[in-house]
């Protein structure tokens, strides 16, 4: 099986904090980590690889300092890394950044399987993936927790609010998955020397991907920013309900009912 | 918009879309288009004119019977071509977030994904799209200035939906539906429903919800009872979950379930900013916590600082009472 999987170095967003003074967000010491759920879709190509054999080709878009994820990937079992890297790739939305990847993994070849994690930390827009579908003209199957490869098939199962889908379809195609999908492993020690020592990140840029400066980056984004402000917590007055317990729940349901909620 | 629907009945987004769309439209002086897509779902069409559509694009087939991308995509994108909306929206729900960004990389135009917010900037014409970014601790305001249409996924249970007016007027016209080969390349074998006790939260009006202070797994009983007699979803903290004394499935917070319930009891939750950040736009939140100290009550509109074993199940035995002493 050839698998590609697409990954995301993001700050860990779980661990920003405001500054209660400045009304800031406090970034330094927030440490950059592999998307959760971009970990989650390494993990599962690499389970694939080992029941179907193969190989495993990583592609992310970022700044150099990307390739620190692209190692991670690389020790825990994919054979070949690539970063997409350059100044003119700044500023790209999901449509920019589908349109970037798609370039480069139409380069590599052919695929069987594209693996997505299905959300990005920092982001939280999950369009990558289908953007990205829908440009090689794939079938895609986003929220996936279990994938099952028969003969030039795939079958998952899609999670949805209330369940789940048992979908099927011919490879290849692209998947989203989510964190029910698996536990990643953690690279041994052994395992990251190797990729450092052993194995390849190629970085590539604009010209490598051989298409006009202005389609990439901010210029080939559709959408912008136009205002970004830290997120207010807004205070509560707090009524405390005070006494022991019987008497406190009696005021609970009193409240509940005044206010139709029961 | 689109007005989605599953099972015949319209989920409740597609309304609350059609109340938002109404306010911009009249803003715009546009037209409001409600495109629906199924299976024997023509009764439908009136509902979504009596919730402020001035017209409903009907698409029904067999074909269209359960979601699939390429199915639904094909229909929409095809009309949205021969339409020119200025601005098309959608619910970001499991579908809208599988569908709205494959149609805005075919139509090749801007998509901002779980708005919380929607204004007109009046004299550009541009839809003001307004959402939480960077794991919910920014608010972005997005704009997408060359491109048409607008396209927004919006965030259930934020925007109002109108009164329904039966007697407002409004055309239903049917589309034709031609797929291509490549659009039945997905099949759905088989739909499994996990009614997962208390787990879909997204739709519950109260949510009772555990933390660090519940103490152990066997402990969490004493919230089941309790949302059992309020008809309620069961909540949990990223800590709880992580420990796995609960399935993630029952997750709130920043990397869970983002809820907006009428009534959010907090039993035991510290109230870390990456669990408010799931629930802090509930109506009325309780906290129940036996450290006076706990940030939860920053957001509390009711404050317990008390021992939630001995709060939890007198409230649960004040409800039982107030049930059977009947209205």
């Amino acid at each position: 099986m050839r698998i590609v999987v697409c990954l995301k170095q993001v700050p860990d967003t779980r661990e920003v904090r405001i500054d209660s003074r400045t009304g800031n967000l406090i970034r330094e010491g927030v440490p950059s980590i592999i998307n959760p759920e971009d970990k989650n879709a390494v993990e599962e190509a690499v389970r694939l690889k080992e029941k179907h054999g193969g190989d495993i080709t990583v592609v992310s878009m970022g700044p150099l300092q990307a390739e620190d994820v692209l190692r991670e990937a690389l020790a825990m079992g994919v054979d070949r890394a690539f970063l997409l890297s350059d100044k003119l790739f700044a500023g790209s939305d999901t449509s920019a950044t589908s349109f970037t990847l798609g370039l480069a993994i139409r380069k590599l070849g052919e695929f069987d399987l594209i693996l997505c994690g299905r959300e990005a930390l920092d982001g939280n827009t999950a369009q990558v993936g289908p953007q990205l579908a829908e440009y090689l003209n794939l079938a895609q199957i986003t929220c996936v927790r279990r994938i099952e490869i028969g003969d030039g098939t795939v079958r998952v199962e899609r999670l949805v609010e209330d369940g789940y889908e048992l979908v099927e379809t011919s490879l290849p195609a692209l998947l989203t998955v989510v964190k029910d999908i698996n536990q990643p492993r953690i690279a041994s020690i052994d395992q990251i020397m190797e990729s450092y020592r052993e194995k390849e990140v190629s970085i590539w840029g604009a010209d490598q991907l051989g298409c006009e400066a202005g389609a990439f980056g901010l210029q080939g984004s559709p959408t912008r920013i136009r205002k970004a402000s830290v997120a207010e917590l807004k205070a509560r007055k707090t009524e405390y309900l005070e006494g022991p317990a019987k008497e406190v729940a009696g005021i609970l349901v009193e409240k509940f009912n005044r206010k139709h909620l029961i | 918009m689109f007005a989605e629907q599953k099972e015949g009945r319209l989920r409740r987004v597609a309304l609350e879309l059609l109340g938002k769309g109404r306010e911009l439209a009249d803003i715009l002086g546009a037209e409001l288009t409600a495109f629906l897509l199924g299976y024997r779902v023509e009764g439908l069409g009136r509902e979504l004119i009596s919730y402020g559509a001035d017209r409903v694009l009907l698409a029904d087939d067999e074909i269209l019977e359960y979601y699939r991308t390429d199915t639904y995509a094909g229909v929409i994108t095809g009309q949205i071509s021969r339409l020119k909306p200025e601005i098309f929206l959608a619910g970001a729900t499991c579908v809208g977030m599988d569908l709205a960004p494959r149609i805005a990389r075919r139509l090749d135009t801007g998509l901002t994904a779980d708005c919380t917010d929607l204004g007109i900037d009046g004299d550009a014409r541009l839809l003001l799209q307004t959402r939480p970014a960077f794991g919910g601790n920014i608010i972005a305001t997005i704009v997408t200035p060359g491109h048409r249409p607008q396209m927004a996924t919006v965030r259930p249970r934020v925007m109002k939906s109108l009164p329904a007016d039966t007697g407002r007027k409004g055309d239903i016209v049917r589309v034709p539906v031609s797929p291509v080969a490549g659009d039945m390349r997905v099949k759905i074998l088989d739909i499994v429903k996990e009614a997962r006790k208390g787990s879909n939260l997204e739709e519950a009006d109260i949510i009772v919800t555990g933390g660090r202070g519940v103490g152990a797994p066997e402990h969490f009983k004493l919230l089941e009872e309790l949302a059992a007699v309020l008809g309620a979803g069961l909540g949990a903290s990223r800590d709880v979950v992580d420990a796995g004394w609960i399935s993630s499935v029952h997750q709130v917070g920043q990397t869970g379930k983002t809820v907006r319930p009428k009534l959010y009891i907090a039993c035991g939750i510290s109230g870390a900013v990456q669990h408010l950040a799931g629930m802090r736009d509930s109506e009325i939140i309780v906290a129940i916590n036996s450290d006076p100290g706990a940030p939860i009550f920053q957001v509390a509109d009711y404050g317990v600082v008390g021992d939630l074993h001995r709060v939890v199940p007198a409230l649960t035995g004040a409800l039982i009472n107030y049930k059977s002493s009947g209205p």
